[in-house]
């Protein structure tokens, strides 16, 4: 009787117990998702509120083929955008082949000794460390050290050294993804080390990989502190010599060294201009920064969707 | 495990050939757009400094870009940066909202960089406040003071505290950052002594913010140059400004600034050449440009003109190409550009 009334008893507590647990399950799923509708609604919010302030121009051809103007209704993004495009180029030579290598070697060939660990540490702080401060590095190395001027090839540079880390902790993830017994199969038929790492490891992890590039030049396209630091122009007219020719060697590499502007510095300049008018354009290059960048950030996921598809292990 | 090796190469090889083509379509889009490539190699012509002069210079730049076909670039790194760079001599010239001071003196003599100074136009420091604001209607330079001065840190927090006749309201100050030339030249002018203010204001960059502070607020008062009182008079009110006590009381505007009876809030704006830049055709050929062309693009981004007798005496100054400040390295408040330029 008793034990029959303390088993009834105990079936309440557990009753109550799992009640409790189910509200808290509830609470916390609200809790997540107004914190997620608190960043969601934000970029929203905003990028509807640019889109409708930069409206008139967003949607015309001239704003992205027209230089920068004293009068708003002439002045248009073309150099900006230009200079952005060329930046990425030399920013995607410098730090993606130096990221992925590094990221392998890490991963792949490293002793694991102390060394090894000093690195990773560093590696991941740098990943942390405020875009201004590779600003002024890349100002005193690259333009007074190395002499290579307020040009092109300074600002992607410097963008490269921005985005090493992001990349080489991408490729270090996406490595990690990779059974073991994958590798031991590999050497298991007779391959060298470095057939393992081409032909296996690194086919199965380029998804990963390049989410982690993609991700890092999102990143790069909307830096401003660094690039204003190395002294980027705030109105040029023209445009840098073109990289293709029509003689041979059909390559010129003169605009590397050429002056510029990038999109997010011609938004800033804008935006402090006394005249209302330049506000619109303002609000229009916002957008169309965010756009580039939902847009390379749409690619990652697409690349790493398909990717996946094709691994069948 | 079923993915045969060349399935996965041909994965890599794909993407490679992806980007490849990537890279080559953007290459070839820009080559499109870049047909100026052609043209024979001429020098460009640098241009850095203020970021308040930078509308004038934009202007006159455009200009001058599409009827020589010259290059011309402008950046804004302030005026105290843009003499860095001068001084180093990475630029043909900088532009300027107060004259070179001592230190960058030093600077540019060290690196044997003589230059030429030109006042290329006025800017009226315009006090303003809330277009609702009905019981303000003109300030001495003394009030300016009470109000803004160091001694008012945490003090002066109402506006019958500077005059008894104004209401009990509070006082919203907005002003510009303390690294801008207009933040030197109001103080300079108002508590003669350059960056003497009190801390406890709004300070921006961005005059934008000092707009917007200004018409939301009946109880704010801000300090801007012309330009943004100019293109926001809807939003906005100039204060008058009575010099001296028992003076009358004088608005910003483009006459009251050219006659100089605005003061002690008008500056000169300049423009500094590098004397051997000043050699090359281009860098001739732009500032010839410049001082010719002037006054009707000043006027239009809302800048003022010098007087004509004064632009003739700069473009004089100019063609005798004297190097050389008429400052000495001292800001100074209400000078005559006629006498300026007979000091040196």
């Amino acid at each position: 009787m008793n034990k029959q009334a303390s088993a009834l008893h105990n079936l309440d507590e557990v009753r109550a117990m799992i009640k409790r647990h189910k509200m808290n399950d509830q609470i916390f799923s609200i809790i997540g998702l107004i914190a997620l509708m608190v960043g969601l609604l934000t970029l929203l919010i905003l990028f509807i509120d640019l889109v409708m302030d930069g409206y008139p121009k967003l949607f015309s051809w001239d704003f992205y083929t027209n230089f920068p103007s004293r009068r708003a209704a002439n002045a248009g993004l073309l150099s900006a955008w230009v200079g952005s495009a060329l930046v990425m180029i030399v920013t995607f030579i410098s730090a993606v082949p130096m990221g992925i290598a590094a990221g392998i070697y890490l991963e792949e060939y490293a002793p694991k000794n102390w060394f090894s660990d000093f690195i990773e540490i560093n590696v991941t702080n740098l990943a942390g460390v405020p875009s201004i401060v590779y600003g002024l590095l890349a100002l005193g190395l690259f333009v007074y050290i190395l002499d290579l001027g307020q040009s092109i090839v300074t600002a992607g540079l410097t963008l490269g050294l921005l985005i090493l880390p992001v990349v080489i902790v991408a490729t270090r993830e996406a490595i990690r993804g990779i059974p073991v017994a994958i590798r031991e199969a590999a050497y298991a038929v007779g391959a060298t080390k470095w057939q393992v790492v081409y032909h296996h490891v690194l086919q199965y992890s380029i998804g990963g990989i390049l989410t982690g590039v993609i991700i890092g030049m999102a990143r790069a396209i909307g830096e401003t502190a660094p690039i204003i630091t190395i002294g980027a122009l705030t109105f040029i007219a023209f445009l840098p010599p073109s990289p293709v020719t029509s003689t041979a060697p059909f390559l010129n590499f003169d605009w590397l060294t050429s002056g510029f502007t990038v999109l997010p510095i011609q938004m800033f300049s804008w935006l402090s201009r006394p005249s209302a008018d330049f506000h619109v354009n303002a609000a229009a290059a916002g957008a169309v920064i965010i756009v580039v960048t939902l847009l390379m950030n749409a690619m990652a996921i697409r690349v790493r969707y398909k990717m996946r598809k094709k691994i069948k292990w | 495990m079923r993915s045969e090796p060349n399935q996965a190469e041909s994965t890599v090889a794909s993407i490679s050939r992806k980007l490849g083509t990537c890279l080559m379509l953007s290459a070839v889009a820009l080559g499109i757009s870049a047909c100026s490539g052609e043209q024979a190699e001429t020098r460009i012509v640098r241009i850095d400094g203020s970021s308040t002069v930078f509308p004038i210079t934009e202007a006159v730049a455009e200009e001058f870009q599409i009827t020589t076909r010259i290059k011309t670039t402008v950046g804004i790194s302030g005026t105290g940066g843009g003499f860095k760079k001068f001084c180093r001599g990475e630029v043909d010239m900088t532009q300027a909202s107060r004259p070179i001071l001592h230190e960058e003196m030093e600077a540019c003599k060290a690196a044997g960089i003589e230059y030429i100074e030109l006042p290329i136009a006025y800017d009226a420091l315009t006090v303003v406040i809330n277009p609702q604001n009905d019981f303000v209607t003109s300030m001495t330079v003394d009030e300016l003071k009470k109000m803004w001065g160091p001694e008012a840190q945490n003090v002066i927090k109402s506006w019958n505290q500077v005059n008894p006749a104004w209401p009990d309201r509070p006082l919203k100050l907005f002003g510009a950052g303390s690294d801008s030339g207009t933040f030197d030249y109001f103080t300079e002018a108002i508590m003669g002594k350059a960056k003497s203010s009190r801390g406890d204001f709004t300070a921006s960059e961005d005059d934008n913010v000092i707009v917007k502070g200004v018409a939301g607020d009946i109880g704010a008062i801000g300090y801007f140059g012309f330009a943004y009182f100019a293109e926001n008079q809807q939003a906005i009110k100039a204060v008058p400004i009575v010099a001296k006590a028992g003076g009358e009381a004088v608005s910003p505007s483009e006459e009251n600034v050219r006659n100089g009876s605005y003061q002690p809030l008008s500056r000169p704006l300049f423009i500094y050449v590098n004397a051997a830049s000043a050699e090359a055709p281009e860098v001739k050929s732009f500032v010839d440009y410049y001082l010719e062309h002037s006054t009707e693009l000043i006027q239009e981004v809302k800048f003022i003109p010098l007087p004509d007798n004064e632009v003739t005496a700069v473009i004089e100054h100019w063609q005798a190409r004297k190097t050389g400040t008429g400052f000495g390295g001292e800001p100074e408040v209400g000078v005559k550009i006629e006498d300026l330029l007979k000091r040196i």
